[in-house]
């Protein structure tokens, strides 16, 4: 897939876009507002478009380009100073950045504010550990985690090897990986509805190579992922009447602001 | 004559999906192939620089070739021709059949020895004979048992990948007369040679696959790692290879990097036990080969994913099978359940031109997107990429002459005007306002069944506040 390395940081800037994603802005805004204080704690202004809506990946992926652009085109406007801009998900980081230009190919001036704005998107780590040179002391009390990458996080972003550097650099951290880690989780986005049988497989093998590590937690960068995987978990748990969740999860971004001292709101 | 797809549509393909998934000794049994064939290829990689070098390379040579297709192939003819061989162009599987039964007449043949060749399945070449009173005998290992049992390959490199051993010792047992029910792999596979030794001997035709035509010397390559190929296409008077129009390749100096990327990504191999160069048939004062050549170059639909700039791109591929060894959902479902003679990713890319999109639409929707196959692609096919175009082209306006033929095949009233509404609500911000907002507050209201998610996930439930009502307060 597409240029996941050699890819030219800035250096730490006054100022940042967060592009937070439908799925944080509606089901998960803790990792949204978590993401925005790990910046903030590092005198980065955070700047949040409020016309963001969604990246429009959610009808690129399912075949309906037109809608995809419709949503895509509100987009494109909201980050006109030539600052970062922060997403705390590796898929639609990637859907900006890699599909973006491809998606508005026919209109030459938009596919090129498309590349220009694709320049200066970065996933929520690879901005951390390679712009903002991340380092804080960790929580004292020790804990296993499993971390789970998004395969376009993965594949288009690279930005597994950032996810891990900076659970890694968790003194009190224990990162366990799982089997088959690269392997997909089985959400794919509209996939999980139209193969539901397929999608469960591909989630029970996830969960089962999660809870064989013995982790006490799941962390990813993507909520879709998370979402899924943890709402798998959380469905046996339910089935097998444990009240408490047996493989829970959390957003990379409220895992580092809690572990690393973040206040809780 | 029929080609080998089986169904016809969306429901059927989801039928058998669920049938494989519920298989859990079906799930074991392909998972532990795949992952014996994934560390294989790996391990032949060992460098990502290197792999990434040799793949630009590789990719750099199929681009090239199909960019001088039309012109390849007519020298491609030429050279053969003045090699000794017999040139055929086949627009449609009937019409290939057509030539290879017109050979199989002339000479009254009644039996025909086959080397592995996923043409010959694509165009129903087995049916084709048999219709005709005609014996052909697969002699692949994996092929031979598959005939036997009745099936198709699941595979296009392993076509048995689907069958255990214990599988494969009762099917020997039941089909092949005289043989004792024996679980011995070495005891299987000398069965199975020593039944087709005798067909090699007894064979009219041997017909094979290829994997390189070269245009610059007129030399078919053929990689295989059984012997069997070059049985077939030494040992009976006529030799008839079939092949697509896109395997066609320049100079004998572009062999060589494609071969490396073929071997190591389809099986792990630095290289095979065989490579056959195939330049025409026996000379006068040589000892073997055969009276005959003959090259049936097959379009069935190629000509018009080549007119395609995007999909052009599906004819870049050597037929390595690294996608579906990669693919998370084959893994989950086999090589069957895709109901086509190409399964995995890059069949759910090259069937719709060879079937339409009528029958196939629903391969492109059968996957996540993970892109695990463009990543493990030897010639870099987007994979990822073009399953989107198809589902686009399945679902766009069904015009005369579209690109893909079967535009529109999945277009339904529904799911566009959800899409309609999705792009109406997330595209104008006022409403995305309101709609987000009402399902926080409504949160309470979320329903508990939410269908196909729920099947096997706990509910999505809205936050109490969305992110922009917690910037709000957080910015104060």
């Amino acid at each position: 897939m597409s240029n996941t390395s050699h890819r030219h940081y800035p250096a730490k800037p006054g100022d940042v876009y967060l592009f937070a994603t439908c799925l944080v802005d509606q089901f998960a805004p803790e990792a949204g507002l978590d993401t925005v204080r790990l910046l903030e704690r590092e005198g980065i202004r955070v700047h949040f478009p409020e016309a963001q809506t969604c990246c429009g990946q959610p009808a690129y992926s399912s075949g309906y380009p037109d809608e995809a652009r419709a949503v895509a085109r509100q987009q494109l406007d909201l980050f006109p100073r030539p600052w970062p801009v922060v997403v705390p998900s590796g898929s639609c980081a990637a859907m900006i950045r890699h599909h973006y230009p491809s998606l508005f190919a026919d209109e030459p001036t938009l596919a090129e504010r498309a590349r220009e704005l694709g320049e200066r998107v970065f996933e929520l780590s690879e901005f951390l550990v390679h712009v903002v040179g991340f380092q804080h002391n960790d929580a004292v009390e020790p804990c296993t985690v499993a971390l789970h990458t998004s395969c376009h996080a993965r594949r288009e972003m690279g930005s597994h090897t950032t996810s891990t550097a900076l659970l890694r650099g968790l003194p009190n951290v224990k990162l366990v990986e799982q089997a088959h880690a690269e392997e997909c989780c089985g959400f794919g986005g509209t996939f999980a509805i139209r193969h539901p049988d397929i999608s469960e497989a591909m989630a029970d093998d996830k969960v089962q190579s999660l809870r064989a590590t013995g982790a006490g937690l799941v962390v990813s960068a993507d909520c879709g992922c998370l979402f899924n995987i943890v709402g798998h978990a959380a469905k046996q748990d339910e089935r097998a009447g444990n009240a408490k969740p047996t493989l829970p999860g959390e957003h990379l971004a409220t895992f580092l602001w809690r572990r690393t001292g973040g206040e809780r709101s | 004559m029929s080609q080998t797809v089986h169904f016809h549509s969306a429901k059927e393909f989801a039928d058998r999906t669920r049938a494989a998934v519920g298989n859990p000794a079906h799930r074991r049994s392909f998972r532990g192939a795949m992952d014996f064939l994934q560390a294989k290829r790996a391990a032949q990689f060992p460098d990502p620089q290197a792999f990434e070098n040799l793949r630009t390379l590789g990719e750099a040579i199929r681009r090239y070739s199909l960019a001088h297709l039309p012109d390849l192939l007519e020298r491609l003819e030429a050279r053969l021709t003045a090699n000794g061989f017999h040139v055929h162009w086949a627009e449609t599987a009937e019409d290939a059949n057509a030539i290879a039964l017109d050979i199989a007449r002339r000479i009254e043949a009644r039996h025909v020895i086959k080397g592995k060749s996923m043409v010959s399945e694509e165009v129903g070449f087995n049916h084709a004979m048999e219709a005709a009173g005609i014996e052909a005998l697969e002699s692949d290992m994996g092929e031979y048992i598959v005939q036997l049992a009745g099936e198709t390959p699941s595979h296009i490199i392993m076509p048995a990948i689907h069958k255990t051993k214990q599988e494969i010792a009762t099917l020997f047992a039941e089909r092949i007369p005289g043989v004792d029910y024996t679980e011995d792999v070495d005891e299987l596979i000398r069965i199975g040679r020593q039944v087709l030794r005798r067909k090699f001997l007894a064979a009219d035709i041997g017909l094979s696959g290829v994997n390189f035509a070269v245009a610059e010397t007129g030399t078919l390559c053929l990689v295989e790692n059984e012997g069997n190929g070059r049985m077939c296409t030494t040992v009976p008077r006529i030799h008839i290879a079939i092949t697509g129009i896109e395997k066609v390749v320049e100079k004998l100096e572009h062999v060589p990097p494609l071969y490396s990327l073929l071997t190591r990504s389809a099986t792990g191999q630095a290289v095979t036990t065989y490579l056959n160069l195939i330049s025409g048939p026996r000379r006068s004062g040589e000892l073997d080969g055969p009276e005959e050549v003959h090259l049936i170059l097959v379009d069935n639909g190629r000509s018009r994913a080549y007119a395609d700039e995007q999909m052009r791109a599906t004819l870049q591929c050597i037929r390595c099978g690294a996608c579906m060894n990669h693919c998370p959902v084959y893994a989950r479902i086999g090589g069957h359940a895709y109901g086509t003679t190409y399964p995995g990713p890059i069949g759910a890319i090259v069937s719709p031109h060879l079937l339409g999109l009528e029958s196939t639409y629903p391969l492109a929707f059968a996957s996540t997107l993970c892109g695990a196959c463009g990543e493990v692609c030897p010639v870099r096919i987007p994979i990822p990429e073009l399953l989107v175009r198809l589902r686009n082209e399945a679902q766009a306006l069904p015009t005369a002459n579209a690109p893909v033929r079967g535009r529109g095949a999945a277009r339904r009233m529904l799911p566009s005007a959800v899409w309609r509404g999705w792009a109406f609500v997330y595209g104008h911000l006022k409403t995305y306002r309101l709609v987000s907002w009402l399902l926080s507050r409504g949160r309470a209201l979320s329903p508990a069944n939410q269908g196909a998610w729920t099947a096997s996930r706990t509910p999505l439930v809205p936050a109490p506040k969305r992110l922009r009502d917690l910037l709000k307060e957080h910015s104060r």
